[in-house]
């Protein structure tokens, strides 16, 4: 048995990105291995924690269940692409001021689900939050403070992202 | 003159917080290193069986198979464990492989695929063995038990018996008794980072293993002991955990694999489980069968407890023996016990280990006691409250086995969940179908007793300042996400009077840190924390002296300013900036050095197994769930918990109310969704988050934080516990509102739907029936 690669030319947080891999290498995979941004994390490489979320084209992905061969082309945002060089997203400095992250495994999964509900809402209520955030587990927080960092940064997220080039999905499609 | 601004109690963010949601922070699968190889595991098949022979010839065909490990090879017959009384775990079968899922053997590759490809093609022959699957059948005598150290020819692990004051006689006097028969289903610690480690043999012949643990310090011993290796030849190294709760706390098989692997192919290895491993490694909560007798009088008083637990440990002792014991003796708080009596049985199966899991050992104890008082208080037409506070023990007393009661804030805990969960308005007072239910608690700060009897302080701190005027501070206080690190910043920063932000905590790393006992037993705060302090302060005094010679003032009475200064007490106009102490404390001497540590104090009584339970102090919990039960499906909504908590001092409230948070949605699981279920063959049948089922944000309502402070005389600043108490009492207080909405007591817990819909079913039969003979 042989594990033959082939190249891959993926869009990484706004850089072109050629990769070996193989047809059935996962997103996940391919952004840990050969891009080399292991910010995204395997929980349990089976769709069940959101651990590994990220974005192709604006929308959360389970990037455990994508193979990266199917994404060429496409523009995915992983946890690095969050920040705008030496600034970080207003939600990532929420996350870290409301106790947001405990052992912050979750974390970079849920700021690539908050970050998709914030480009369309600025104002969610707490309800809306959990509905948003509902595909990706915490075993630390119990999510309150989740809830909170989300809560306490929306219209300043949502312009941050507005400003660089990054709106919402909704003013996207109009 | 400004006075230093104390941090404690204030809400700062963890001090890694950034390179958390950076994605910069980096844990055990995002280390690499030249040459690495990935290994996978090859498991068992079958329940029990004796493994003949392993077969990698197909496995060899693989591209990039460079190497494996089988049974009778060097080092994987030897024994270690958590505890020194039952050392019973092997890195590989020896020869027994003892349950569906346990480690047979391990193949070494190039890639991580081909370790895939190539554990698929290792062929095994095994010779099956009679499988022991229920504690009671592991209670039979057998020709051949799973340990050869069990307790008279059966499965039996661990026998506890204990009694205190005259229980008979107080079941003689009772005016009231209540209790039961519950049963409890085992539960998997849940973490989101899966387990994992890479073993790096040196070129000087040490070996590192880099793995997520919450112990290094156990880990580094049993390496030692497994590798044949005096200690200073190992060096452990703990990056970023995903979260613990007690399933990284013991050293497992896959570590001793992963280092007779690196060792054996001379290159580093690299080994991370995938999440059904994680499950099968478990070493989780016992499945646990509690019977609880509870006496009381008329008027109330609590006469005593009569308490019976059997536990499954599966295959392995782990940290089983402890688990035995406090599933009796921490039930003797927060009340006052006249008489306690307590027998306890763990057997071996031929399941995944039971081990340590948040709240180790008080949890479903926790739930029978609560319940039964629940029940009193019914029998007796009082508010649960009220027989609760009836009952507390007070502050400075000792119980009947000899656990020493400094601080306590329940009393406090409970007039404020009452207050703020609206009690009086809602207790009884709901329509059918809607209910509110307390449930109370009691645990350890740290076990004063040490698992290995050596005279070394528990924790050791140690502080190194030099001309930049960074504090580092090395410790083995294992970060595991609950914030230790910035809770050691904190104390030295308090200590020395300087901001936070000048601390970086070393905390990782065998070859740099004194040793400290690591993460479990609610122990870190308390005696890693007293351990900082003592570091700082001993720093401070040098500063003070410093400062002495600079100004020819006396040492003793520089005390810390605002913004970093030290002034005089006796002349406000004296003020020293701390890089002007620090550079004079340096001249002539080099890098300011201290050391500060921690052992707790002698405690308890003379009689057998009286160490367990002994802690330097006791947290406290009083704990309100409302729920919505439908009675149509059974299934059970929980709408708001308050949760009130006697944590001594909140050190950082933004962490203390992050622990409770996460405290009482892991309990809220246990309480609702979540259970190891197995299969009549003793497979796992539910090794996934899908089948798993962790409450998600949708499934969990708000939680309100209280924050008790009793402020422990011997906690640093005051503090004690606040990341493992607050898990059991939510388990009861949910069980109390589902009475409440719908009058059944559920005794099989997680109190799934169907479970809830059957005791709604019997009492249906029961009041026919009732009704029929009237
Ligand atoms: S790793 Fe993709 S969902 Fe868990
Ligand atoms: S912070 Fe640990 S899983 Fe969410």
């Amino acid at each position: 048995m042989s594990f033959s690669r082939r190249i891959l030319r993926l869009h990484v947080n706004g850089q072109p990105r050629e990769v070996l891999a193989r047809d059935a290498d996962t997103l996940l995979d391919v952004l840990r291995e050969e891009v080399e941004l292991t910010g995204t994390k395997r929980g349990c490489d089976l769709g069940t924690c959101g651990c590994c979320t990220v974005q192709i084209d604006g929308e959360p992905v389970l990037s455990c269940l994508t193979l990266a061969a199917e994404v060429e082309g496409k523009q995915i945002t992983t946890v690095e692409g969050l920040r705008d060089g030496e600034r970080f997203a207003p939600l990532q400095e929420a996350w870290a001021e409301a106790g947001a992250s405990q052992c912050g495994f979750c974390t970079p999964g849920f700021l690539l689900a908050a970050d998709r509900l914030l480009r369309d809402n600025a104002s969610p209520s707490r309800d809306e939050i959990r509905e948003a955030l509902a595909g990706n587990l915490c075993r630390c927080t119990g999510y309150v403070k989740i809830i909170d960092a989300v809560e306490r940064c929306a219209a300043e997220h949502r312009t941050f992202c507005a400003e660089r080039g990054r709106p919402s999905t909704v003013s996207e499609q109009v | 003159m400004t006075r230093y601004q104390s941090t404690v109690g204030s809400r700062f963010p963890l001090i890694d917080s950034m390179e958390k949601t950076s994605g910069q922070g980096i844990y055990i699968e995002d280390m690499k290193f030249p040459g690495m190889l990935y290994a996978r595991l090859v498991r068992s098949t079958e329940t029990y069986a004796q493994v003949e022979e392993v077969d990698f010839s197909a496995a060899q065909e693989v591209e990039g198979y460079v190497d494996s490990l089988a049974p009778g090879e060097p080092g994987t017959g030897n024994t270690f464990g958590v505890l020194p009384i039952s050392e019973d775990e092997t890195p590989l079968p020896a020869p027994n492989a003892l349950y569906s899922g346990a480690i047979v053997a391990a193949v070494a590759c190039e890639s991580e695929v081909g370790a895939r490809e190539a554990a698929l093609r290792v062929q095994m022959r095994t010779k099956k063995l009679p499988a022991v699957l229920r504690p009671k059948d592991a209670l039979k005598e057998t020709d051949q038990p799973i340990h050869s150290n069990t307790i008279g020819g059966t499965n039996l692990h661990k026998a506890v018996d204990q009694e205190f004051g005259d229980v008979d006689g107080a079941f003689e006097q009772a005016d009231v008794v209540t209790g039961g028969e519950y049963v409890f289903d085992g539960i998997n610690h849940g973490f989101t980072e899966p387990i994992g480690c890479i073993a790096v043999p040196e070129p000087n012949g040490r070996m590192s293993l880099y793995s997520a643990t919450q112990v290094p310090h156990y880990l580094h011993r049993a390496l030692a002991k497994v590798l044949e290796m005096p200690m200073h030849r190992i060096r452990v190294y703990k990056p970023l955990v995903g979260g613990g709760f007690g399933g990284k706390s013991d050293p497992f098989p896959h570590e001793m694999v992963a280092a007779l692997l690196a060792r054996k192919t001379g290159r580093p290895v690299k080994l991370i489980f995938d999440r059904d491993e994680v499950f099968l490694n478990n070493h989780g909560r016992h499945p646990t069968e509690y019977k609880i007798r509870v006496a009381a009088d008329r008027e109330g008083r609590l006469l005593g407890l009569d308490a019976h637990s059997r536990i499954d440990g599966g295959a392995w002792g782990s940290f089983g023996v402890v688990t035995t014991y406090y599933n009796g003796v921490l039930s003797q708080g927060p009340y006052r016990l006249p008489s306690f009596r307590y027998s306890g049985r763990r057997v071996y199966t031929n399941k995944p280990a039971s081990g340590a899991m948040r709240g180790h050992g008080a949890v479903n104890a926790r739930y029978a006691l609560e319940t039964a008082l629940d029940e009193m208080a019914e029998k007796l037409q009082v508010d649960p409250f009220d027989l609760r506070a009836q009952n507390a023990l007070p502050a400075n007393t000792t119980t009947l086995n000899h656990l020493r009661i400094t601080s306590t804030g329940f009393l406090e805990c409970l007039e404020r969940v009452r207050e703020r969960s609206g009690w009086n308005e809602k207790f009884r007072k709901m329509p059918y179908g809607r209910g509110i239910g307390l449930g109370c608690g009691f645990y350890i700060s740290g076990s004063a007793l040490p698992i290995h009897r050596t005279r070394t302080p528990q924790s050791t701190v140690h502080i190194k300042i030099d001309v930049d005027g960074g504090v580092t501070i090395h410790s083995l206080a294992a970060d595991i996400g609950q914030g230790s690190d910035t809770m050691l910043a904190q104390c030295v920063a308090e200590a020395m009077g300087v901001r936070i932000d000048r601390c970086r905590v070393l905390a990782k790393d065998t070859d740099t840190a004194p040793i400290d006992l690591g993460s479990y037993s609610s122990r870190v705060t308390f005696m890693a924390g007293n351990a900082a302090l003592r570091a700082g302060e001993a720093i401070f005094r040098k500063l003070q002296r410093a400062c002495a010679r600079l100004t020819g003032k006396s040492a003793e009475g520089f005390v810390k300013g605002a913004d970093e200064t030290y002034l005089h007490l006796d002349d406000p106009g004296v003020v020293v900036p701390y890089m002007d102490a620090l550079r004079e404390a340096l001249a002539d001497n080099g890098a300011l050095i201290a050391k500060g540590a921690y052992i707790a104090p002698k405690l308890g009584g003379a009689f057998k197994g009286s160490g367990a339970g002994l802690s330097p102090s006791y947290s406290y919990q009083a704990f309100v769930a409302e729920v919505e039960v439908d009675p149509e499906t059974g299934f059970t909504r929980v709408d708001k918990i308050w949760a009130a908590h006697d944590c001594g001092k909140a050190l950082n409230r933004l962490a203390v109310e992050g622990q409770l948070e996460g405290s009482v949605h892991m309990g809220m699981g246990q309480a609702l969704t979540e259970q190891m279920v197995y299969l009549n063959n003793g497979q796992l049948r539910n090794a996934s988050f899908l089948d798993y089922k962790i409450p998600s944000p949708v499934d969990t309502p708000e939680i309100e934080a209280i924050v008790v402070e009793s402020n422990d005389p011997e906690g640093p600043l005051g503090a004690k516990e606040c990341g493992e108490g607050a898990l059991a009492p939510i388990i009861p207080a949910i069980g109390n509102a589902i009475y409440d909405a719908v009058g059944v007591r559920l005794h099989e817990v997680p109190m799934t739907p169907e479970r809830v819909l059957k005791a709604l079913e019997q009492k249906r039969k029961a009041e026919e029936k009732a009704r029929a003979h009237s």
